[in-house]
């Protein structure tokens, strides 16, 4: 519904006018910023407010506890992705993807990183007051070195810039994606036991 | 023979300035039924909890041995029974869906027969396939016993384990707490006077207050 909801408004707010080239790549980044916001801290908040995470402490290692939600967060972010992107380009003709190799490299890696992101703050939120304010607050440091980066390979795939081109920048986005990991399962036994 | 030793060594616990109890040790090394008793705000479902491994203590560690290997807290779930009655099961989900999920997440093979004779044994076998949220608090503490027991645990750690139960209930309770107590340790933390009846020692936390 929010995907919708941000793309009417969008596309209201632009009514007959072009938007530049350059402003859609990024457009598209903030709609899947704001979607993401809105469902993936449900993983472990949902188990919060049930009362029922002391159930899953009770069964299952903390390393199984954050695989399973992190794989739920993956499944969820690709689907939503996916959606936003085919609803974006049929409904903005000015996204045109002159790479389109470069972008699905993007769109995968910046998916797994904003899913295992996502997982961590939703975790570190869960046992706070004010989760739903905190959440965009906390993430929003946090991932604003991916979406900048995914906004950039985005503007690069849709002038047609060469994935070796490119590279660097996809490095880093693998490198963001290996620390968020490797951090994200060393530091869950410490947030999940207190 | 069941061969499990808890130690505590030195525990404190702070939530923030407020000290909950400090410098807490014990030993239990021998199969029986023990009891942690104290007054409200004492420490007693803290104490529970950091047995269980479910929160650490400020200072001090709880250490888990079975036939004297260590149990690491990674795989300490797997050999705890736990019974609360701020443990709150799947509501969405009838009580033998809750098992059968629980199982399959444990790794565990889902013996119909054992979970039969266990629904029986706690009066729950006539509503077994009924939602847990359609429960009342008292079917819902029993069902917790079923899911504390259900992967033959070698430790019971039981916080309240009578709260919203009729006599029968509590009957049964005590009956599967007698039992257990021959093969393997029982903690019970508790201020009911028939709860701790049926214990052979008792710690009583507000001696371990500064």
């Amino acid at each position: 519904m929010f995907i919708i909801v941000a793309l009417s408004v969008i596309l209201f707010s632009i009514g007959n006018e072009k938007v530049p080239q350059n402003l859609t790549g990024g457009l598209l980044w903030v709609v899947i910023f704001f979607s993401a916001m809105s469902g993936l801290s449900r993983a472990f908040v949902s188990e919060e407010d049930r009362g029922t995470t002391l159930l899953l402490h009770l069964i299952a290692k903390p390393s199984t506890i954050f695989n399973g939600k992190l794989l739920f967060n993956l499944i969820l972010v690709f689907l939503m992705n996916i959606v936003i992107t085919l609803l974006y380009s049929a409904l903005f003709e000015e996204f045109v993807l002159r790479n389109i190799l470069l972008f699905l490299a993007t769109f995968f890696l910046s998916n797994i990183g904003l899913a295992v992101a996502s997982t961590i703050i939703a975790a570190i939120i869960s046992k706070a007051g004010a989760k739903g304010t905190l959440y965009p607050v906390l993430s929003f440091p946090i991932l604003l070195p991916l979406i900048l980066i995914s906004v950039m390979l985005t503007s690069y795939s849709m002038l047609g810039t060469s994935f070796d081109q490119a590279l660097v920048e996809i490095m880093v986005l693998v490198c963001y994606d290996v620390i968020m990991l490797t951090a994200s399962y060393m530091l869950f036994d410490f947030i999940w036991k207190d | 023979m069941n061969k499990y030793h808890l130690t505590a060594e030195q525990i404190t616990k702070k939530f923030g300035r407020r000290l909950i109890f400090s410098n807490l040790n014990f030993q239990f090394q021998k199969n029986g039924i023990y009891g942690i008793t104290g007054i409200n705000g004492s420490g007693k479902s803290t104490l529970i909890k950091i047995i269980a491994g479910i929160i650490s203590p400020s200072s001090g560690k709880v250490i888990h041995q079975f036939n004297n290997k260590l149990i690491d807290s990674e795989n300490l779930h797997n050999n705890i029974g736990f019974v609360a009655p701020y443990l709150i099961m799947y509501e969405e989900f009838s009580a033998w869906e809750n098992l059968e999920h629980i199982s399959k997440i444990r790794g565990i093979k889902f013996n119909t027969e054992l979970f039969n004779s266990l629904m029986d044994d706690f009066l729950l076998l006539e509503r077994k396939d009924d939602l847990v949220k359609t429960y009342s608090s008292g079917m819902k503490q029993r069902l917790k016993f079923l899911f504390a027991l259900m992967h033959s645990p070698k430790i019971l750690l039981l916080d309240e384990p009578t709260s919203n139960l009729d006599d029968a209930g509590k009957e049964s309770v005590y009956n599967i707490i007698k039992r257990e107590g021959h093969d393997k340790i029982v903690i019970i933390a508790s201020n009911e006077k028939s709860d701790l009846d049926l214990c052979d020692i008792k710690l009583k936390l507000q001696d371990f207050k500064l």
